[in-house]
This record gives structure tokens, sequence and C-alpha cells, in this order.
């Protein structure tokens, strides 16, 4: 009994970590996902959204926010692979998890669904500002359309937006074009122009802005027109993604379920855009799409295959790396005609684009450029909803050896000829002076 | 040696001087050993290591040349300096100190002694410091007779300035130059001497391993040709100064040419130039004479005015060509170092990169007096006794000393040229004083006793000032040059042996005798002069010059204190970092880096690139974001920083940072020298510029500091610093030594997420109030 227990215990030892890490390199796609709730009859209002994401293999693990247990890591290990929070009025979370433990989360490469709304609290606010998306500081404020409003709204505060206004992207919104549009009640966010790292999925309409509904709007509101990001997705250097949506209501069955038709265009839809929007969202914030891995970055001589320790100038070399995409269930070969590798000291000195066997092998072969010093081979492949793709290996060149220049120079012969000349006649003068009387 | 030409056998004064050379080869083998064990108080104070900066380069490279062979050093293109643009070392490094070590690493190994190359490089400057004793031995002989020679031997020795550069460990290219430089001149001396051909090509091949040994080789190929064109300008011209000279200039240049870091330069650069100029004129004088010895005087006088108006004609042509040439080479002339050492403010207005090197500066008084002491006072009797009479050898003897005091006065660096002239004159100043001394003395011991033996004194002792006076006179003593020299060979302690009867000619017979005790009293007044030196030389070479720089010691009320923290800190760079990991710092300490914590480095003390130097000055008085983005792309990992602050350490780099911030400013015009000073005054305290308190090097080198005391006190500058409590953004500390000289930083992987802006914005007034409490937020 004993062993039995010792080897179970054993066995569970080396379980743990193996299970822990079923998010991982080779298979990036989440799996186990927190979702926070700051009410449980959310389960019910959004069990759609749920439903899907259940369906496509995805382990939910629902929380009220304010559950004093929460945690998102034991004994260093992330519990969990995704985090979902549609919590927008919670204040604090319950247990050790605040802003600053969800932007480690995010740091150490997982991902996040977060959901603002009308009155969001400053913590909501908080972990969307790390993540580089403003929401409106007038908390009452929401997003009003008077043109592009959807006619189903009942309360004539033109505040349910029929927003079409799309990313152009078949890596985050799928290849199935969104007929429909998206229904949008809540709250505007900005962005940073600078930012590189943030992207607006679903702008709203030139006409929109940023007011309290209720109330007069007295100054000129601080967001406008299409400034104003309804939902807008993050993805980190170290390839966390993030969605930041304004509205919990997005994710709704009955924004799901309604129908939908923008005020002045006579095109009715049975059924909002809500559902295809976020099922592809999802899919690609969990990484089951768009994913990039790149390695077996080889690079030799034409002729050889071995990797030489140190190229000279001049040399003739085959550069070849390895791109494969990520399908959700297995690895295939990632096809572009875009990827370039660069032979960079300082400053590239050759830039090439390579070409791809459609096996994930992208390969071409240039010369060494007439310069000597520490060179890389760089591949920096960056495209919108991919992956950041960032591979170097240093390689320095060297100049020639001292017997690989060429011995005698045609152009140098008369030079040679006078040399042995002069010594010659030198030989024949020293002689003749020597020796004739 | 002496007694090669001894005067006829069978006498006891054949005896006698076979006793001499027996002698003064026990001497000059003392002297050896006094010159190797003298320098060997490093190692036994300290230890068994490489000094400084440069030795740890030099060492780097024997020991790949001792692991790759010859072939593979010549071809070495080194990735591990700066980087990214690497230095093919090869091609830009002097071979000589190298091969050297490397030959006698290699034959001791094949004798099966196996020592490390670390000891053989350790000990090749004091091995060749005694050959240098002995070349100064051999150089003085041909100029004033063996006595001077052992003398000036002795004082080559132990003379401070020489020691400085060659104690053990310190292995540097001086260390073999220094003997390759006198070396090269006693042959040429000896080619002078003698007319042979066989010097000439010996002192070609010594002067091929001076250019492989040392940038100053152009101190030869400028002084022997100044000397040619003295001798000809005051008419000794002979056949015997042609044969020193031309082939030297031919197989001297083609042999430098041999050397890759010399190369084309030998033929393209000014500092050459007056070597090819005098190579023409002293073709035109042989002409001259030629000529003069077939032509009758009339026709002679007609051939002279014809040769020199076609002789003007070549002249012009050829100095024509000359500029021409000196126009189109590559660097304009005159290389900057050489430009400075014409112009000593050169360097300051135009190349701060060579003014920042302490050894670039000009010497200050003291620093004579520490580095040649007595000598400085012998050498004027040295000058005045080599003008009597005047040789060829005297003079060039002559010559050289006036330069390199010029050159020394440029350059604190080039006291070590000096050294060995300075040796050279006081050693025949002392010798011929002694000379006088005993003389008189004997004279009048003798005097009532033996007047026919004192005679005999009187005539030798006379010899050597009267007989050379003469010769002076003649101005062309030519064919008694080798009686001369001979004479001189056996002045010193052998005078009774000399025959009186050879050179009886003598106009006057009689003799310098001083006083009897004054003649005492001087003689004792030297021999404590002599001690004097032999003191300070030994406590100079104990205490001042035996430091190796990496380690520390300061003597405290509570004893010695030992800071180790350079190897410290190289050490845990080796172990704590990736092999392909860069480190960024200052360029003083780029050779130390690379050899003994084996990382790659951006710049290092081979100042070749002045722009990579700059960039590092520029990221160094930039304010953080700006320095993390060009280390960053510089693919930095880690910066280090020395600093003395908390141990009083004066040559940090807060103290060198001005240097940056010129160099840097010399190239990126933004970095204004201006921003950093306070009135034109350097300081770090509260009156500081905020570009100085914000500059990276301020940040890097006083994070934390406040917590050392409390009140953040530096003790080089000896004042509080300026800015006491502040966070880095870009930067982490990985490593600060045990008495922080050594601080090494890590830049801070990029930010994974951007921030938004809102937060900022809310952080700002909020912390507002708590502002003014925490200064540093």
């Amino acid at each position: 009994m004993m062993n039995i227990s010792r080897s179970v215990s054993l066995i569970s030892l080396f379980l743990l970590p193996l299970l822990s890490f079923s998010f991982s390199v080779d298979n990036p796609t989440d799996r186990r996902v927190l979702v926070l709730l700051d009410d449980l009859s959310l389960k019910s209002s959004h069990s759609i959204f749920f439903n899907t994401l259940k369906s496509r293999g995805f382990d939910l693990d629902f929380k009220l926010a304010e559950d004093s247990k929460l945690a998102l890591q034991r004994y260093g290990q992330y519990l969990y692979d995704g985090l979902i929070i549609f919590a927008p009025s919670t204040e604090r979370f319950g247990g050790s998890l605040d802003s600053k433990s969800i932007a480690d989360f995010v740091d150490s490469g997982r991902d996040l669904i977060l959901s603002a709304d009308t009155s969001a609290s400053d913590l909501i606010r908080g972990i969307s500002t790390e993540c580089g998306v403003d929401f409106d500081e007038d908390s009452s404020a929401m997003v009003i359309d008077h043109t592009s409003f959807s006619v189903s709204d009942v309360d004539g505060d033109h505040t349910l937006i029929a927003a079409e206004d799309l990313v152009k992207s078949d890596v985050i919104l799928g290849k199935t074009k969104i007929e429909a549009p998206v229904l949008f009640r809540g709250v505007a966010h900005s962005l940073n122009p600078t930012n590189n790292l943030v992207l607006k999925v679903l702008s709203a309409s030139p006409s929109a802005y940023s007011a309290n509904p209720s109330s007069k709007l007295l100054s000129a509101p601080q967001l406008t027109g299409s400034a104003i990001s309804l939902v807008s997705v993050m993805q980190a250097r170290n390839n966390a993604r993030v969605v930041i949506s304004g509205s919990l209501q997005l994710f709704s069955d009955r924004l799901f379920r309604s129908g939908v038709q923008k005020a002045g265009s006579p095109n009715k839809y049975e059924k909002s855009g809500n559902e295809q929007f976020v099922t592809e969202l999802s899919k690609w914030v969990f990484h089951e799409r768009g994913h990039l891995k790149a390695g077996n970055l080889v690079h030799h001589r034409v002729g050889e295959t071995d990797e030489p320790a140190i190229y000279r100038i001049k040399d003739d070399l085959e550069f070849s790396v390895e791109i494969f995409e990520w399908s959700g269930k297995s690895w295939e070969p990632y096809v572009a005609n875009d990827v370039q590798v660069q032979f960079y000291m300082m400053s590239p000195y050759v830039l090439k684009t390579l070409s791809t066997d459609k096996k994930g092998l992208f390969h071409t072969s240039f010369k060494v450029p007439d310069v000597y010093g520490v060179f890389q081979f760089k591949v920096e492949y960056e495209k919108l909803g991919y992956t950041t793709l960032s591979l170097s290996k240093q390689i320095p060149v060297r100049p020639y050896r001292h017997n690989e220049y060429e011995r005698f120079i045609p152009t140098a012969y008369p030079y040679y000829g006078a040399c042995f000349t002069t010594m010659a006649g030198f030989f024949v003068f020293s002689f003749v002076y020597l020796y004739h009387k | 040696m002496a007694a090669l030409e001894s005067p006829p056998p069978g006498t006891p004064s054949a005896m006698r001087h076979a006793f001499g050379s027996v002698l003064s080869a026990l001497i000059l083998l003392l002297i050896g050993v006094l010159a190797f064990s003298i320098r060997l108080f490093s190692v036994i104070k300290y230890e068994s290591v490489i000094h400084e900066f440069d030795p740890y380069f030099n060492y780097r490279v024997t020991q790949f040349l001792s692991k790759n062979g010859i072939y593979e050093f010549w071809n070495w293109f080194d990735d591990r300096t700066w980087y990214p643009l690497g230095r093919v070392i090869g091609g830009t490094v002097y071979p000589g100190l190298t091969l050297t070590a490397g030959t006698i690493w290699w034959v001791l190994n094949s004798l099966n002694i196996p020592l490390s190359v670390e000891t053989v490089c350790v000990f090749t400057a004091p091995v060749f410091s005694a050959f240098a004793s002995w070349a100064t031995y051999l150089l003085t002989k041909e100029v004033k007779g063996s006595g001077a020679g052992l003398a000036a031997a002795a004082l080559l020795a132990m003379v401070p300035s020489y020691i400085s550069r060659s104690v053990a460990g310190s292995y540097d290219n001086e260390a073999v130059a220094i003997f390759a430089l006198i070396f090269t001149f006693y042959l040429y001396i000896k080619t002078l001497n003698t007319g042979s051909l066989f010097y000439a090509t010996l002192n070609a091949i010594a002067y091929f391993y001076m250019v492989c040994s040392w940038g100053g080789y152009t101190f030869i190929i400028n002084l022997i040709p100044m000397h040619v064109l003295l001798c000809i300008v005051t008419g000794r011209y002979s056949p015997r100064l042609y044969i020193a000279y031309a082939p030297l200039v031919v197989l001297g240049t083609l042999l430098a040419a041999l050397v890759p870091v010399v190369g084309f330069n030998a033929v393209l650069t000014s500092e050459h130039f007056a070597s090819f100029l005098v190579f023409i004129i002293i073709h035109v004088i042989a002409l001259v004479y030629y000529i003069k010895g077939i032509l009758s005087p009339k026709m002679f006088k007609v051939a002279v005015t014809l040769v020199v108006s076609i002789g003007l004609v070549v002249c012009f042509i050829v100095v024509a060509v000359l500029v021409a040439l000196v126009a189109s080479s590559p660097t304009k002339g005159w290389s900057g170092r050489s430009l400075s050492l014409l112009d000593p403010t050169y360097a300051s207005k135009y190349i701060p990169i060579i003014a920042s090197v302490s050894e670039h500066q000009p010497p200050t008084w003291p620093s004579y007096f520490m580095d040649i002491n007595v000598l400085a006072f012998l050498v004027p009797a040295g000058i005045v006794a080599c003008f009597s009479p005047l040789s060829d050898a005297s003079s060039f003897v002559v010559l050289y000393i006036v330069m390199s005091v010029y050159f020394s006065g440029v350059m604190v660096r080039l006291m070590l040229v000096l050294a060995p002239a300075a040796c050279i004159m006081s050693g025949i100043a002392l010798s011929q004083a002694f000379d006088v001394f005993t003389a008189s003395i004997k004279y009048h011991l003798s005097g009532s006793s033996n007047s026919k033996d004192d005679a005999e004194d009187k005539t030798s002792t006379n010899n050597a000032s009267k007989d050379d006076g003469s010769a002076g006179k003649t101005d062309k003593g030519e064919e008694s040059a080798k009686e001369r020299s001979s004479r001189k060979g056996k002045k010193k302690e052998r005078e009774p042996a000399d025959k009186p009867s050879v050179k009886s000619k003598i106009v006057k017979k009689k003799a310098l005798v001083l006083p009897f005790e004054a003649s005492i009293v001087a003689l004792l007044l030297l021999i404590m002069l002599g001690a004097f030196y032999v003191i300070h030389c030994v406590w100079a070479a104990a205490e001042a010059y035996s430091a190796p720089s990496i380690v520390l010691t300061s003597q405290s009320r509570d004893g010695l204190h030992v800071f180790d923290d350079f190897r410290e800190s190289y050490a845990w760079l080796s172990h704590n970092t990736d092999v392909d990991d860069k480190v960024a710092s200052w360029w003083d300490y780029g050779y130390q880096t690379t050899a003994m914590a084996n990382r790659t480095v951006i710049v290092d003390n081979n100042t070749w690139n002045n722009t990579h130097i700059a960039t590092v000055g520029t990221a160094m008085s930039s304010p953080e974001k700006a320095a993390w983005e060009i280390f960053n792309s510089l693919d930095v990992k880690y910066v280090l920083v020395v600093f003395g602050g908390l141990i009083g350490y004066p040559s940090d780099d807060i103290n060198k940072f001005l240097w940056m911030v010129r160099i840097g400013g010399g190239v990126f015009p933004h970095i204004k020298e201006a921003d950093y000073l306070r009135d034109g005054q350097y300081r770090i305290d509260s009156e500081a510029t905020p570009t100085m308190l914000n500059c990276l090097m301020y940040k890097l080198s006083y994070y934390r500091f406040v917590e050392t005391d409390g009140k953040g006190f530096d003790r080089v500058r000896r004042t509080e610093i300026g800015k006491k409590n502040f966070k880095l953004t870009h930067f982490d500390e990985v490593f600060t030594s045990h008495h922080w000289m050594v601080r090494i930083y890590k830049l801070k992987p990029q930010k994974n997420r951007i921030r938004g802006r809102a937060k900022k914005l809310k952080l700002k007034t909020s912390s507002s109030k708590s502002a003014k409490k925490n200064p540093w937020i």
C-alpha cells in the first residue's frame, strides 16, 4: 500500500507539471479558461458564447469576481491559459487577483478577453489602460450614433449601434465575411495611434460620439467619430492576445439572436453579426488561428551542407527557415510570399524575399557582401493578425586570408617584368663592372 | 670585448687587458641580473599576473598564437571586439612582441620546459630589459668606450622610466621595442664606425624587428636621416656614412612594408618621407665627391656650377613629386599622433581621443625627476663630454638626446625614449668624471715616488680630452676612427695599459690634474649621487611602478586593503552571462573584458574607429531612454561602469566622463560639453546641471549610492552627489563588486505591452502631493 501510494504521488508529481503545461509552444491554443463574472446570471444570459467555447474544447471555470479564493497561479504555476473578465462593475477582485497580477498573466504569454460596459469600474479601466486601451473617462458616457443605430433600438436614444466598420483581416475575423452589422451597446474607448500593438477591430462610424444619453450635451464630446473604437485587440510583444470590448451585451444571447436593420438601410438581417464576430474573434484570441512558429534557421555555403563557423566576404550562401502555422489542431505549413531575410550588421546589407516550397520551408541564396564584420541573419515578420516572428542568428564574416588573393594579377605584368629585368640588368652590370677590363 | 683590439701582446698590460675584459663581461652579466631582478617586485608583492590594459590584449593574442599557429594569427579576424564591426587582428597589430613571446614559449616547450603562456608573457619584459641594458653597453661603447658603456648599461638597467613599462607582467610592445630601438642604434653606429656592409644588413634586420614591435619605429627612421643630414651639413660625409644609411633605407623600407600593419604606409605616409629625401641627398653628395675625385680642381668648379643648376632642377622636381604624393596619400600627410608630436596642442584641439589618454599628455616637471632622477643633471655633462671630441657617433648620441627631450616634453609616454638617451649621456658623463678624478688622485699618490708611472697616467687621462679635442679640430678623423674607438675601449680601468707612445703626437702633454682633496670629495659626491639614484630606482620599482592596476592595494591604519574588484566582476561576467552577450563599457576596459571575461565588447583600447567610440560616448552621456536605444541597436546586453566614489579610486568613469562627452559630441553634435558644465566647472554635486544629473553615466555610477552612507558622499570628488534617490527605468542592476568599483547593469527587455495614456494623467494628479516627499518619482 505504501508503495502504491508513493508511486501514485510520484506519478501525480510528474503529471502536475505536464498538466499545467498544456499551454505550450508546441500547442499554443488555450485550454483552461477562467471566466470571472460579477453576476452568475451572466452564465445563462451569455450561454451561447460560453457554449461555443465549450464545444471547441475549452475548459471553462466560472467564478464570481468577488470570490475570495480567486487565484491565477499556484506554486508559481499558472492554473489557466486564458481569462475572460465579464465583470465590468467589479471594484475589487477577490483573492489574490488585482490589476497587476492580470498584467503579469498577460506578460506570461496568456490571453485575456475583457469586457467593460457603461459605468465600468476603475479596476477594469485600469486593466485596459495596462493594455493600451483608454476608455472614456466619463463613466456614464455611452456610444451614441444618430445615423447608424439599429432600428430595433426601442429606447430611442440611439445607443444600440449597428456597427459595420470591421478590420479587414481574414486572420482575426475568419475567411467568411461578416454580412450583418454587429450590435453594440456600451462605452467608447480610444487607442494611442503611436501604439503599434493595439488594433481597432470594430470601430464606430464617423457620426458616432461618446456622451451620457440621459443628460443634455453641454460641451463637445471628447471622443467622436471613427476615433472611437468599440472592440479592440492587443497582441503583446510576447504574442499574448487581448480582446477589449466596450460592451458586455455584445456577447449576450439576446444580441446574438436579435435581428438587425441599420437605420436608413433597406437590408434587414434575421440575425445580427455578433455571434460570428465574437466566435471568430475568440478563435483568434485563444490562438486557434494566426499563430506562427519559425525555426530551423539553416545557412551554409552553396554546395555544402554544414553550417560554417565563419563566412568569407563574397561567399555564396544558401539560407532557409521553416515557418508553420497553427491550425487549432496541428501545425500546417505556412504559405506566403512576403517573408524576408536580412543580412544585417547595424543596417541590412542584403534584403531578400524568401521563396517557399509550400511545405513550410522558406529559402533563398545570396552572396555575402564585400564587407567584413559580425553579421546576423534576421527574419522579422510582422503581419496583421499573425504572431510576430523575430529570429536572428549571428555569424561573423572575415576578409580574405593572405593566400586567398590572386597570386598574379594580369594588369600588373609590366611591373613584374620591370622587377625582373632590373634584377637581371643589375646582375649583368655588376658582372661587367667587376670582370671587364 | 675590448680585448679584440689589444696592444701588442706579451706585456703585462695585455694581461691587464684580458682581466679587464673578463671583469667587464662579469659586470655585464651582473647588470643583466640586476635589470631582470629589479623588475620582479610586482611578482613578489602582488602575483604573477598580466598588468593593466594593453598587456591583456597582447596576452590574448599570444594565447591565440600559441594555440593556432602563425598563419591563423596572421589571418585572425576577431569577432569578439568592436562588435559588430570586428577587427582584423593580424593586420592591425604590431606582431613583434607576440611573436617574440610565442617563440620563447615554443622553444621552451619543445625543450620540455612546460611553462604556461602567461608565465612567458609576464617575464618577457624583464628578460628584454636585460637585453636592452646590454645593447646600451654596446652602443655607448661605440661612442665613448667600454667604461662609459658599463656605466650607461648599469644606469639603464634601473632607470625608473623604463622600469615603469617593463616590470614583470607589463607585457606591452615597449617591453621589446626599447631593446630593439637601442640595438638598431648600436648597429647603425657600428656600421658608421666600421663601414661594414655586414653590420648595415644587420641594422636593417634590427630595424625590421623594431617595426614589428612598436609604432615608435618612426623615431628611428626620422632620427637616422637627421643624423645623416647633420653629418653631411657639417662636412662629415664619408663612404661609411653612405654604407650605414643607404642599405638601411632600401632594405628597411622593403622589410617594413612586409609588416601587415605598416604595409604601404612605409612609402605613403609623411613620417617616412624624411628618410627618402635624405636618401636622395646622400646620393647627390656621393656623386659630388666622386666627381670631385676624378676631376681636376678647375674642371670641378665648372662641374659644380653645372651640377648645382641641374641638381636644383632635380630637387625641385622631386620636391614637387613629394608634395603631390603627400597631398594624394590617404592620410593627407601626417597621422594624428605624429602631428600631435610636432604641435603639442594639435591633439587637444582636434582629436579628443588622442588627448584623452593620460599617457599622451605633456609631462610635468616632477615626472622628469621621478622618471630619470639624477640623470637629468648628468645629461648636460654628458653632452659636453660628447663634444670633446665630436665624432660621428657622439654627434648621433647628442642628436638623439635632443630629439628625445623634445618628444618627451610633448608626450609623457615618450619619456621611455628619452630614458636610454639620458642613460647613455649620464654614463658618458660619469665615466669621464671618474676618469679625471681617479687619474688626479693617482697622480697625487704616485707623484713623489714614481714619476714615470705618473707621467703615463697623465698622458693617458689626457688622451681622453686633449687628443679627442685635436681630432675634433681636424674634423676629418676618419682614418683614426678605429684607433680612437679602440683607445676609448680601454680607457676606464686600464689607463696605465694604454700605450702613450701611440698618441704622443698630441699637442700638449700637460695633464688635467685637479687638487687631491677636490678629487676625493668630488669622487665621494659622485658615489653618493649614484647611491641616491640606486635608492630612488629601487624605491620606484618597488613602490611606484609595480602595481598591476587590476589589483589595487591601499595602506591604512588597520592594515593592508586589497581591492580585487576588477577580476571579481570579470569573473562574474564570464560565469553569469551568455557566451555571445555583448558588454558595453568605456573603451579602457575593452581589452580586459575580452581577455578576462571572454565577452564581446563594443569598443576597446585599440581606438581605431572614432565613430564607434563616439557612439558609446554618446550613449553614456545621453538620458536613459536614448542610451537604451543606442545600446539596443548595438545588441548590447550589459553595461559596465567603473566607479571609484566609494573607496576613492580616482581613475573611474565619472572622471573620464568629460572625454566621453567630448568624443561623443565630436561626432554627434547634439551632445554639447557646455550642457554638462556649470559655469565651466565639472561637478556632480547639487550644483550640477540637469543634463549631467540625468545622463546615463551619472545614473549608473550613483544608482543606490546613497544607501551606502545615507548621504551619498563621493570620496573622489569630495562632495555629496547632486541627485541621490532615483530609479532606473531602462536598466537593471545585476552586479556590483565588493567595493563598488565595478557596476554591471543589464538592459531591461522591451516592455511587453504599451500602456495607455489615461492612467498616467491620473497618477500625476494623485501623486502631486507625494512628489514633494519623494522627488525621485
